[in-house]
């Protein structure tokens, strides 16, 4: 039986992390002592990862530790997806399309949200970047980009 | 005197009127900061981070060096006027300063907060002017042996420094020491961990993750917990502290600002744990110790001082060894390299209008503070007021753009998301991201020396325990981790941190 979830489940990431280095390290010349190769310092630092991993999964089992509590799934996915989006659509739409929408739909996020304000705050936050980021310190990305015509 | 002819070098080069700007913007932006809840220093100086880029480097190391103790200024305005802290530095003053402004004392407090922080600043400066060139003299010595022994120390310091449990934090120091070494190897040329990415090339850039893990982590759990709050801000009258008050502030003082700075230049939390000490300690020794928590000044005095010191004192690691104790500071060492300037010993010596500008600007810039937040108290309320639900949104579109102009990179913003997802799960999972930070950054570094002294020594790994710097460094780290495990050393450690 699981007395710590928190303990288990970051055991169970430090194990996949310490592995994956381990095996993909083995691509790579291990070197010597002398002379490290590219392998030599990933494969102590993965072997070490795998140990604490190891260390806290059999923990878990034996001291109880705080619950891991909800995960707030819908906060999450709304803000990872709106800035992948963002990133997706940032040259192809230029600035003053990917900015409004990283606005309002991570404005979805918050219970708080409402059409009105936050369609000032897109427009608002969309003109302010263009003229400091763009036409103030040159980041060359366009202000309408080529999905919309030039 | 050389300490005066140094002073008088920076005096020199903080005074241009320039650069009394870029000041007067980076305490202004780092208040502004500290006082809107949610949003780090960590995230905004890694947001603002692509704009110092076309400054020369002086004025862009004065303005981000603003950035970092203006948010320690900024933060103590909201624990005290909202009961919220503005940051992570901030949360004990919550305990008193809010009880002061709930019974009318709310302009006392923000004037203890103030004082304190000056004198704090001050002190700390003089510390810095002081220890940084022996420090630096000293660190001319170091071979790579001693360098990896150093920054070995560095990471079981911030592991011992960690909140929380002890094996997570050398768990996300592993983690990000492995997530350092994506990329090219510098020896061999060989790609690793790229997995045929070629964005990957070139390693994840450390901005990217801290805006990631600090910024957007940050959000997601902000918004977890966003309730329907109503922003009562409590009401300022009169700023000025009576003759009692000045009597029992000056020993809070002088306590919080000798253990802020002392802790400050310990790697891991930066001014974080100083201002929790602070409080503690204050608590054992002061005769209003019992009743802290219902608005006693001291318990306001103690703390302020100490984040401000430890903000400073945090430089001397970075200026003088070039080895940042905690993700600000690794952020500064960023901006020093971009600005083309290899942090390390030889800075003084090489630049020394750079190091005696930047310190002497730490102290004019705590001047223009005590203005910044006495007097314009109002407009920090008005911010203060700002919604959450709009200010979000905004950290984001300035994150998202402020990734992509570093290498014009999409794929950067997408890196950004994902560390933003890591951030949020690992505090979820009790692990802290500020270990797993400085690891990612000493990283490459720590491969370099180990790689070299071993060279030197012809692959004898004695050479550790042979050179007697690395040795003494190396047996404190060993020091530090035993007392970590002693009973009453995490009583401690739990205290400082369970308030």
């Amino acid at each position: 039986m699981i007395r710590s979830k928190r303990d288990f489940w970051a055991g169970l990431i430090y194990i996949f992390f310490g592995a994956a280095a381990l095996v993909v390290a083995r691509d790579y010349d291990m070197g010597t002592a002398l002379k490290m190769g590219p392998a030599y310092f990933p494969t102590i630092l993965g072997a070490l990862l795998l140990l604490v991993g190891a260390i806290a999964v059999v923990r878990s089992f034996i001291v109880s530790g705080l619950p891991v509590g909800a995960f707030a799934v819908r906060h999450l996915a709304l803000i990872v997806a709106s800035v992948l989006l963002f990133g997706y659509i940032l040259r192809g739409a230029g600035v003053a399309v990917a900015v409004p929408v990283l606005v309002i739909s991570s404005g979805f996020a918050s219970r708080r949200f409402r059409w009105v304000p936050t369609i000032f705050l897109a427009a608002g936050l969309a003109l302010f970047c263009v003229l400091i980021f763009l036409k103030g310190l040159g980041v060359p990305l366009p202000v309408v980009g080529p999905w919309f015509g030039d | 005197m050389e300490l005066l002819d140094n002073l008088s070098l920076g005096l020199q080069t903080a005074l241009t009127w320039s650069n009394l700007l870029y000041c007067l913007v980076g305490v202004f932006l780092g208040t502004l900061i500290g006082v809107l809840p949610g949003l780090g220093p960590t995230a905004t100086i890694a947001m603002l981070l692509p704009v110092t880029f076309v400054l020369p480097p002086v004025s862009a190391l004065i303005m981000l060096a603003g950035i970092y103790y203006g948010s320690q200024y900024g933060g103590s305005t909201t624990s005290i006027l909202v009961n919220l802290p503005g940051e992570a530095a901030s949360v004990v003053t919550t305990l008193d300063g809010y009880q002061m402004a709930k019974q009318g004392r709310a302009g006392v407090a923000l004037a203890t907060s103030a004082l304190g922080s000056f004198f704090a600043g001050t002190v700390a400066t003089f510390i810095i002017a002081a220890f940084g060139p022996p420090l630096a003299a000293v660190a001319l010595e170091f071979g790579p042996a001693d360098y990896f022994s150093l920054m070995v120390l560095g990471l079981v310091a911030s592991v011992v420094l960690a909140q929380g449990s002890l094996l997570h934090a050398i768990g996300m120091v592993l983690l990000g020491l492995l997530l350092g070494l994506i990329g090219t190897d510098v020896t061999s040329g060989v790609q690793r961990f790229t997995f045929d990415v070629p964005e990957l090339a070139d390693g994840i850039g450390f901005v990217t993750v801290a805006m990631g893990m600090f910024g957007l982590g940050e959000i997601i759990r902000n918004l977890e917990t966003e309730t329907e709050r109503s922003v009562a801000v409590a009401q300022v009258t009169s700023l000025m502290p009576t003759r009692e008050d000045f009597k029992r502030m000056i020993a809070p003082i002088l306590r919080g600002t000798l253990i802020g700075s002392a802790l400050g230049i310990l790697p891991g939390s930066g001014s974080i744990l100083g201002s929790f000490a602070a409080y503690s300690i204050e608590k054992k020794v002061s005769k209003n110790g019992p009743r802290f928590g219902t608005g006693m000044i001291e318990g306001v005095a103690a703390p302020e001082s100490a984040n401000n010191a430890g903000a400073q004192t945090s430089f001397i690691p970075m200026l003088t060894l070039g080895i940042p104790s905690n993700p600000v500071m690794a952020l500064m060492v960023g901006a020093m390299i971009i600005q083309g300037i290899q942090p390390g010993p030889s800075v003084i010596t090489e630049q020394p209008a750079l190091f005696w500008g930047i310190i002497v600007s730490m102290w004019i810039g705590n001047l223009f503070l005590v203005i910044l937040n006495l007097p314009m108290i109002g407009l920090w309320v008005r911010m203060i007021m700002v919604p959450y639900h709009f200010l979000y949104p905004a950290i984001l579109v300035f994150c998202g753009i402020g990734v992509f102009s570093l290498n014009n990179s999409q794929f950067d913003i997408y890196i950004m998301a994902l560390f933003g997802l890591a951030g949020y799960v690992f505090s979820k999972l009790g692990c802290e991201s500020a270990p797993m930070l400085l690891a990612f950054i000493l990283g490459p570094l720590m491969e370099e020396y180990l790689r070299r002294a071993m060279l030197l020594s012809r692959g004898n790994p004695l050479v550790f325990v042979q050179r007697p710097i690395s040795v003494t460094l190396l047996a404190i780290a060993v020091l530090a981790m035993l007392a970590v495990l002693l009973p009453s050393f995490k009583r401690t450690r739990e205290e400082a941190f369970g308030e």
